[in-house]
């Protein structure tokens, strides 16, 4: 039976004998008889390591694998370098548990600290936890971060990415905090209307830059206006884009979050990503998760360990500042290989390859009759155009050509993405089908 | 050893993207950083061996017997990272057309049957990345059926002491305050106590059964029948589902909401702290309350708490999950936990000769040991023992958990582990016990033989360098 489980019956006898038992069923001798399940699970049979081989590697085939992805609102399709995949597939790496006993897990304490180093390197913060669950969920703990007793309205803008609207509305229900979301306007967060709804009860506002319709925001106003009511600024970020755009730290935000998948993760339909989140010096100790810390061992050399625990719901129980325990640090690891790989120059190779490509195509696409550009403001790899037909007939004949439209809106505009994985010969191809689509 | 950035040099670096294909397009330079981040520049081979370095300073489940208790470090089949590897999960867009993602729809659809019949649910979502995020998710759903109901006034949580430190932190984030209840000198939930907590301002209980202390509560129907009555909801914390799935069903024992740690019971990989995998299961009842995803469009639900993080969870992660259960079937999901319980109770009875254990009886998948005899007598830690451990290749047990036991040890050993594998450790076990009586110092200052010594966690946490500074 495959349930890797490696005694023989004999040596279960043996077991059974020395713990002074006759059967399995006298182990479990505290379960109530009503609940004790007398019948099999209604459960397939066990299979060998080739059916199930060959019936997942079915089920896998019946997704389609598009040739060319122009899609992202979250989720993004980059080139992982080999290096990466090799690396974070190494067996200690990949099967670990946290690593509380630190004389044993340097290896994963330190590739965390590094992590963690890079983290604050792109986003110019002081300080970065070792990762939570998503970007979505990311904001959503940094908004948890900046309540205080007298500020505990929270705000969001309206361009953020509808995910994580839905995730930090969640949360704030939780905890029982009024959320506001800040109106757009022209694809943009309404800076007049931040001005005008929060007040010296407001504890920060989440916005995001490149925002959900790829637009950069005037961050640096809208700091100088959350900041003028006393509250924080919480900034969600691309870390591609962050390879050459000025830090959230220079544009004046006092928490960093987003979404680390494009460091070298898979799009693989939504998960596992990596929510990372970077801060000042002095809202260190309300960051929630793990952190790692250098110290010296006792015999004086360099060592590192899992530090700030007091924050930590193993110690501080209810009084945590947040309830995670489990993140995603093998995820932290990938995006820590993807970086090195990559390093500063390749990192910003990638972010300009992205804006390039993303303006070319949206050059081609605007110069279709009837297919406008949404949007006037700056962007990076996303922008929304209008289209004179309907979404769903440039998604079918794109489809058709193996290629993976943009996001279709509720308005009939669409969202599109281009990244570095997508040529000029495909760009030209996907120009062509929409222009006959089109026209 | 040396960081990745001490081991950079200006210049060097990887051809991994093309040149531009494209005209370049330039943003205004008010916009761009003025310095570029400084990330490593180093060669592939250089920055493979740093890699490889680290992971030689790490402690695998194949690296050594790895018996930390709650956690459930069985071995972690090759065939499921084979199959999550696969690009026909791995490249598909989160938002794809849904008749393009059939069989990403398909496996979750499965994984869902299977799992709801090894709980003895209804339904679930996968949403929730890790088992903490499950619980706030679950109590979510206790929240909005209050809620729902008009009910605002229940707003307590009862949590035994023994709990994980997880669920008072989850009760806190969802807008509960704790009422901690003490555990009976058998380790399990004092029912007078329990009786004394609930009342009209009862949101619901969390329990983990088996409980922290490896034992199950034998009187599991009449405490969720006691919640009940008094009108709140039993959430069930699945972190010691191995112990008893193919055995007994969460759902049958009165519960109506639970989480499952997939990277524990289901033997996807705890990755050195997550990805995770926590998915919410509940009664039918309690459906309309799981999470959506709203570019998702995974169904219409009014009533949903909303989602707690974007799109369908970690997918990857349920895949593995779906492999193992496949492989398993209905009497390999049995034979796990079966042995699980077996593999702890024979090493609990090769090591009490030696240890005094927290409880006699019969334990469950796991086993807690006091070792407050052996300090009295000798000065010897819990610490002490575990950091022994690590000098002869074997991961320690969980230490000073749950807080009930003083200098506890909690050893599982799970299900994948041979007789011959515990025979040694218990050996070790033992002769550590009897190194304490003869040569204590030797323990203090133990281990000898690790990557590094003991590390000073108080300079960690009162000067806090938290990552490298490139002027030092």
């Amino acid at each position: 039976m495959s349930s890797y489980v490696p005694s023989t019956k004999d040596e279960k006898q043996q077991m059974l004998e020395a713990v002074g038992v006759k059967s399995y069923d006298e182990l479990f001798a505290d379960v109530p008889s009503e609940v004790f399940l007398k019948e099999r699970l209604d459960l397939p049979v066990p299979l060998s390591e080739l059916e199930v081989s060959r019936m997942m590697e079915a089920m896998a085939a019946r997704n389609k694998v598009y040739g060319t992805i122009l899609r992202g609102a979250g989720s993004y399709n980059h080139y992982i370098p080999s290096a990466v995949k090799d690396i974070t597939s190494k067996e200690e790496f990949v099967t670990a548990y946290t690593p509380y006993q630190a004389e044993i897990s340097q290896g994963i304490l330190q590739s965390i600290f590094e992590y963690q180093t890079m983290i604050c390197e792109l986003t110019g913060m002081d300080v970065s936890n070792a990762s939570v669950y998503d970007g979505a969920e990311a904001a959503a703990e940094a908004v948890a971060m900046t309540k205080e007793r007298k500020r505990v309205k929270a705000f969001i803008s309206a361009t953020a990415n509808p995910e994580y609207i839905a995730t930090v509305k969640t949360y704030c229900f939780a905890s029982d905090t009024e959320l506001t979301v800040v109106p757009e306007k022209d694809g943009k967060t309404d800076l007049e209307a931040v001005k005008q709804l929060m007040g010296d009860d407001a504890a920060c506002l989440y916005v995001q830059s490149p925002n959900f319709y790829g637009i950069f925001e005037d961050v640096e106003a809208i700091a100088e206006a959350v900041h003028a009511v006393g509250a924080k600024l919480i900034m969600g970020c691309n870390p591609i884009a962050l390879g050459i755009m000025k830090t959230p730290r220079e544009l004046g935000a006092d928490i960093a979050v987003g979404e680390g998948q494009p460091l070298g993760m898979s799009m693989s339909f939504g998960g596992p990503y990596l929510g990372f989140m970077a801060t000042t010096n002095a809202l260190t100790r309300k960051l929630p998760g793990r952190i790692v810390g250098e110290t010296v061992d006792a015999r004086g050399d360099r060592a590192f360990v899992l530090t700030l625990q007091a924050r930590e719901q193993h110690i501080r129980r209810e009084k945590a500042s947040s309830n995670i325990c489990s993140n995603e640090a093998l995820c932290a690891l990938t995006a820590g290989v993807y970086m090195t790989v990559m390093g500063p120059k390749g990192l910003a190779q990638a972010a300009n390859l992205c804006l390039s490509k993303a303006h070319y195509f949206a050059s081609q696409l605007s110069a279709i009759d009837g297919v406008e550009l949404k949007y006037s403001g700056e962007f990076f790899h996303e922008f929304v155009t209008e289209m004179p037909v309907a979404s769903d007939k440039i998604v079918a004949a794109l489809d058709a050509a193996n290629i993976l439209a943009g996001l279709p809106l509720e308005d009939g505009s669409i969202l599109w993405c281009v990244t570095e994985m997508c040529t000029k010969e495909e760009l030209d191809k996907a120009v062509e089908i929409i222009k006959e689509v089109c026209c | 050893m040396e960081l990745i950035f001490e081991r950079s040099r200006a210049g060097r670096g990887n051809q991994v993207l093309p040149e531009c294909d494209v005209p370049e397009y330039k943003l205004g330079g008010d916009m761009l950083r003025a310095e570029a981040p400084k990330l490593p520049e180093i060669s592939e081979g250089d920055l493979s061996r740093h890699y490889a370095a680290l992971a030689r300073r790490c402690h695998g489940v194949c690296s050594g017997f790895y018996p930390l208790g709650s956690c459930t470090m069985k071995y972690n089949p090759k065939l499921n990272e084979k199959i999550a590897a696969l690009p026909g999960w791995n490249n598909i867009h989160p938002l794809q057309p849904d008749e393009t993602v059939q069989g990403c729809l398909e496996a979750l659809t499965i994984a869902e049957k299977f799992l709801c019949e090894i709980f003895g649910f209804d339904g679930l979502s996968f949403q929730p990345a890790a088992g903490a995020h499950g619980e706030f998710t679950g109590l979510l759903l206790i929240k909005a059926y209050h809620h729902a109901r008009g009910d605002f006034k229940r707003t307590k949580m009862i949590i035994p002491d023994a709990a994980h430190g997880t669920n008072p932190a989850s009760a806190t984030m969802c807008g509960f305050t704790t009422v901690t209840i003490p555990s009976n000198e058998y380790g399990m939930v004092d029912i007078e106590k329990l009786k004394e907590a609930v009342g009209d301002d009862t949101a619901g209980l969390m329990l983990t059964n088996p409980n922290t202390v490896g034992l199950f509560d034998r009187n599991i129907l009449e405490i969720t029948k006691i919640v009940h009555e008094a009108g709140g909801l039993c959430y069930y914390d699945g972190a010691n589902l191995n112990a008893v799935m193919g055995v007994v069903r969460p759902g049958d024992m009165g519960f109506d909401v639970m989480h499952s740690n997939l990277h524990k019971t289901f033997s996807t990989p705890h990755g050195g702290g997550g990805p995770g995998s926590g998915p919410v299961a509940c009664k039918d009842f309690l459906l309309p309350y799981l999470p959506t995803s709203v570019l998702g469009g995974s169904g219409n639900r009014p009533d949903s708490v909303g989602q707690v993080k974007a799109f369908f969870g970690n997918f990857n992660v349920v895949i593995k999950a779906l492999t193992y259960i496949l492989s398993l079937g209905a009497e390999g999901i049995r034979e796990a936990a079966e042995n699980a319980v077996l593999n702890a109770n024979y090493m609990k009875t090769l090591l009490a000769p030696y240890y005094d254990m927290a409880y006699d009886s019969i334990c469950m998948h796991e086993f807690v040991m006091t070792l407050e005899g052996l300090k009295k007598e000798t000065g010897v830690t819990a610490i002490d023992v575990a950091k022994a451990l690590l000098d002869e290749g074997i991961h320690p047990p969980t230490m000073y958990f749950p807080l009930i036991v003083h200098e506890a040890l909690m050893i599982e050993p799970t299900e994948t582990e041979s007789k011959e594998t515990m025979d040694e450790a218990a050996q070790v076990f033992i002769e550590i016990a009897k190194r304490a009586r003869e040569n204590a110092e030797d323990l203090h200052s133990a281990p000898h033989t690790t990557p590094i010594g003991r590390p000073d966690e108080t300079r960690a946490a009162r000067t806090p360098v938290v990552r490298y500074s490139f002027d030092a």
